[in-house]
């Protein structure tokens, strides 16, 4: 397509020479940080119902929950709204001690009214990401009864069975869990909606800022919060511009018109990289790339064939090149810096025991089928390596190109060979990607819970169990363990050939200072930012 | 005396005539914008339902369960029959509303409202632009035809045809805004003037000027200028090409022969006479180049971050957001189509010879 022959040969060549010797020209205003990034996933901004990377990022920055967890150490938990908690002594209740003296942006007292008021209303509106709390056996029916205030700052969170402590305590850390202002929520309720039509577009929390204005597609205006009751932030507004084009977010970041452009590709982080006005920060994100084999596929399903193609994906290369500064090798389906992760990747590039594992199964010559790619970099590139070293072993990959939406149209419908994903886990416990990649109660086509196990028609009925019975397991090493030996099983045997974990790259200008990056998409950080 | 009564007699029968022809062309206009339009609904309602595309995937995103999936289906009315969907779409869309958008939790019309105007900015400008500049230019290329004048007017022409839009719009971004520094880059205004004017016309020059913000109007301008000179270019070789054509056309008349040998000098041939009279076709490749640039310069827009229906579409279109993208295809379309006839119309009216 000529777009791509433009950003990447060509236009990048002119775009160096021009760039060149371009005079830097800083024209955000000191107190103001601007940065250039694609904000046209945002749908709403309420807290219940928000999904997606840009909101949750946002949502980090505005909105606080009851838990937060340490940045460099996730394993390390402490209270925000929350002072400190107890669990009962039967494990299924843990009682949470509010914090006193603290407000909303709005000037309105926290307190566990308002708590309990925004977990259940996630419950009750029920939007996508409920199901985090509904896993606890909260559901609309008991949720009044589960989710409690008993007294001015005090509240319990009652299960339906006795979790592992951590596990409930990191879902509570999600976006989801965000505390919302009861008074001023209500205030703008109609036909009993809890306020969501309101929130989708407003906002009534009580982080480092607030929201002053979203425009979709065009602009998300953030604002220190007066009433913030933590240090308050350096800067007083934070602005994301809707750039689409990577190209001009480089433009805009090397004239000094953005302050962070968060969208680079490769070859564009390597040309700015030697500009003395522009550092790069990159982080690993919990987000995984991997393949989905679909076990409807009767060659697909054969073990010899998942495995054999697992050795057919030059990991290595594809990090160095195609996805360098963007991926690293990672073959499990913990990400690194998870409870219980498994670092090693024992698969590589072998097309001889490929070739040897597909004689077994009897493909000798191979086979032809297909995989479904969304028509985006880096995705393109990883397919199209793919494809040639899978010929390698004679398996015929035909690459049928799609838009994001049709291609997870089709793979939820579970009528793709082999789709290539991007996977994200929902919050630090280990059990959302366990649970996602190990887990299908139900390979019936209408079944109500769709993991990706599921996806991919792959029954689990053995690791199931063990998926099941690790959130139970209060001791956090033998929980380790076992997620350990469940990561073993997928990398084995699993539809799953998973390649590699993501790092999220900033380019910033050498003036900003501070801007945080953490593990997750909801921790990306402009809290502690400020410009020299 | 009589023979000029009878001329005086004959002028309002005439002009009635004149008027019952305008006015049919008016209904005839309206009834083939009513088809139009109609025909457009049907299309675009028929492709947003059999794309491979799950528009419910687009409200619940990819990790809802199965029962908040059904229910969102519900709620959109997807699993009522197609002719259902169809029929409740229809006469919502007769009263202006296109439902909700997923993207922007606006409803379509807001939106449209909102980045309609961005675009009608741009490409007035833009048409304006190429209007001036592309007459003069395909003037000159008729009378010297063939010359050396002439082939670097084809060789502009042809470069705007064919060089990538996108591509154009990143160099000049590079030179003018990034090297240069003439001009401001991507976006309709700088972040210090955000929040000055209040939409009113939901195009930034115009309100800031009845706001009288003299500075956020010269900002826009500046914001403007690029984009608006890369749309003008490209409108520019069309209506360069079509002038000269036409031009070349009525040089060869009798009547300019006429008026040569009359002695009339040169110029007033050409502009007097012969522009006079492609007058008419030339405003119709003006008002159709005006449609084209309104259609949706989704490249342009997306280069320039320039928040306009174009990319509002596209957008949409990648997010299975199908009531945006249904709303504003049938806006764009009744824009298209309404200065299409608009042209037909002025065509009839100024040229006697149609009547």
């Amino acid at each position: 397509m000529g777009l791509a022959f433009v950003r990447r040969g060509f236009g990048a060549a002119v775009v160096a020479a021009l760039l060149a010797t371009t005079p830097a020209l800083a024209a955000t205003p000191k107190d103001t940080l601007v940065q250039a990034w694609m904000i046209d996933d945002i749908i709403s901004l309420d807290p219940a119902e928000i999904f997606e990377i840009s909101t949750t990022e946002i949502a980090g920055n505005t909105y606080e929950r009851l838990i937060g967890y340490d940045l460099d150490d996730v394993s390390k938990i402490f209270g925000v709204v929350a002072e400190s908690w107890t669990v009962s002594d039967d494990g299924k209740t843990i009682t949470f001690k509010i914090r006193e003296g603290r407000k909303f942006a709005s000037g309105n007292p926290i307190t566990a009214a308002d708590v309990e008021f925004s977990l259940q209303r996630a419950v009750l509106l029920d939007k996508s990401p409920a199901f985090i709390i509904n896993q606890f056996g909260i559901t609309k029916d008991n949720v009044k009864t589960a989710i409690k205030a008993t007294g001015d700052y005090t509240l319990d969170f009652t299960m339906d069975r006795p979790y592992a402590p951590s596990f409930a305590l990191y879902a509570l850390t999600s976006s989801v869990a965000s505390v919302v202002d009861k008074k001023l929520v209500m205030e703008h309720e109609a036909n009993g909606d809890f306020g969501y039509e309101w929130l989708k577009t407003h906002y009534a929390g009580s982080g480092p800022f607030t929201i002053r204005d979203w425009r979709a597609n065009e602009v998300a205006v953030l604002e220190r919060n007066p009433n913030y009751s933590g240090t308050p932030a350096p800067l007083a507004r934070v602005i994301y511009r809707h750039i689409p084009e990577t190209a001009t977010q480089r433009i805009l970041l090397e004239k000094g018109d953005v302050d962070i452009a968060r969208n680079l590709g490769p070859e564009e982080i390597a040309a700015v990289s030697t500009n003395p006005d522009i550092k790069i920060q990159s982080a690993p994100k919990g987000t995984l790339y991997y393949l989905g084999l679909n076990q409807k596929n009767p060659e697909l399903a054969k073990p010899e064939v998942r495995e054999a193609l697992k050795y057919l994906v030059d990991y290595e290369a594809i990090a160095d090149t195609i996805m360098k500064n963007q991926a690293s090798v990672h073959q499990a389906f913990l990400p690194k810096g998870f409870l219980g992760a498994v670092n090693d990747n024992p698969y590589k590039l072998d097309v001889d025991k490929a070739k040897a594992l597909l004689a077994k199964a009897g493909l000798p010559d191979g086979f032809t089928v297909t995989m479904d790619v969304r028509s985006a970099q880096p995705i393109t590139g990883v397919a199209e390596a793919i494809q040639s070293t899978f010929a390698k072993a004679g398996v015929k990959l035909e690459i049928i190109p799609g838009d994001g939406k049709q291609t997870l149209t089709k793979y939820r419908a579970r009528t793709h060979d082999i789709y290539i994903g991007v996977w994200g886990p929902d919050y630090q416990d280990p059990h959302t990607n366990a649970q996602t990649f190990a887990s299908n109660p139900d390979n019936k086509d209408d079944a109500s819970s769709k993991t990706l196990a599921w996806r991919n028609a792959w029954p689990t009925p053995e690791l199931g169990k063990e998926v099941d019975a690790a959130i139970l397991e209060r001791d956090p090493a033998k929980r380790a363990a076992l997620y350990e030996a469940m990561q073993r099983e997928v990398m084995a045997d699993g539809p799953f050939v998973i390649m590699f974990q993501q790092t999220e790259n900033a380019a910033e200008r050498a003036n900003v200072k501070g801007f945080i990056m953490g593990p997750s998409f909801d921790n990306n950080l402009a809290t502690a930012t400020s410009k020299e | 005396m009589s023979l000029d009564q009878s001329a005086l007699a004959a002028r309002p029968e005439r002009r009635g005539a004149a008027a019952l022809g305008l006015l049919g062309g008016i209904a005839g206009f309206l009834l083939t914008l009513a088809i139009t339009l109609l025909g457009l609904v049907v299309v675009t309602f028929v492709i947003g339902r059999v794309v491979p595309i799950d528009p419910v995937l687009a409200v619940v995103g990819d990790r809802a369960s199965g029962d908040v999936y059904a229910r969102v289906r519900a709620e959109m009315g997807l699993d009522l029959p197609l002719l259902e969907q169809f029929r409740i779409y229809l006469v919502k869309a007769v009263t202006g509303d296109f439902g909700r958008s997923v993207l922007t939790t606006n409803p379509v019309i807001d939106d449209i409202r909102t980045y309609f105007p961005a675009t009608i900015e741009l490409a007035t400008l833009g048409t304006l632009i190429g209007t001036v500049i592309g007459i003069p230019l395909g003037v000159f290329a008729a009378v010297r035809s063939g010359s050396f004048l002439d082939q670097v007017v084809r060789i502009v022409g042809l470069v705007g045809y064919s060089v990538p839009i996108f591509w154009l719009g990143l160099m000049a971004l590079l030179l003018f805004y990034a090297r240069l520094d003439w001009v401001a880059g991507p976006g309709r205004l700088d972040i210090a003037y955000d929040y000055m004017v209040t939409p009113v016309t939901g195009m930034i020059t115009v309100d800031a000027l009845m706001q009288g913000q003299t500075e956020v109007f010269w900002n826009a301008v500046s914001h403007l200028v690029l984009p608006a000179c890369l749309l003008g270019y490209f409108s520019l070789a069309y209506i360069s090409r079509m002038t000269r054509a036409l031009l070349l056309n009525e040089l060869g008349q009798e009547y300019v022969i006429t008026a040569r040998v009359k002695g009339l000098s040169e110029t007033r041939v050409i502009w007097r006479h012969a522009l006079r009279n492609a007058a008419v076709p030339l405003l119709t490749v003006v008002v159709l180049s005006y449609a084209t640039l309104l259609e949706g310069s989704v490249l342009t827009e997306t280069v320039f971050a320039w928040p306009g229906i174009g990319s509002y579409i596209t957008n949409s279109l990648q997010n299975a957001d199908m009531n945006a993208v249904l709303g504003g295809t049938l806006v764009v379309g009744a824009a298209f189509v309404t200065l299409n006839l608009l042209s037909d119309l002025l065509y009839r009216l100024l040229d006697p010879r149609t009547r």
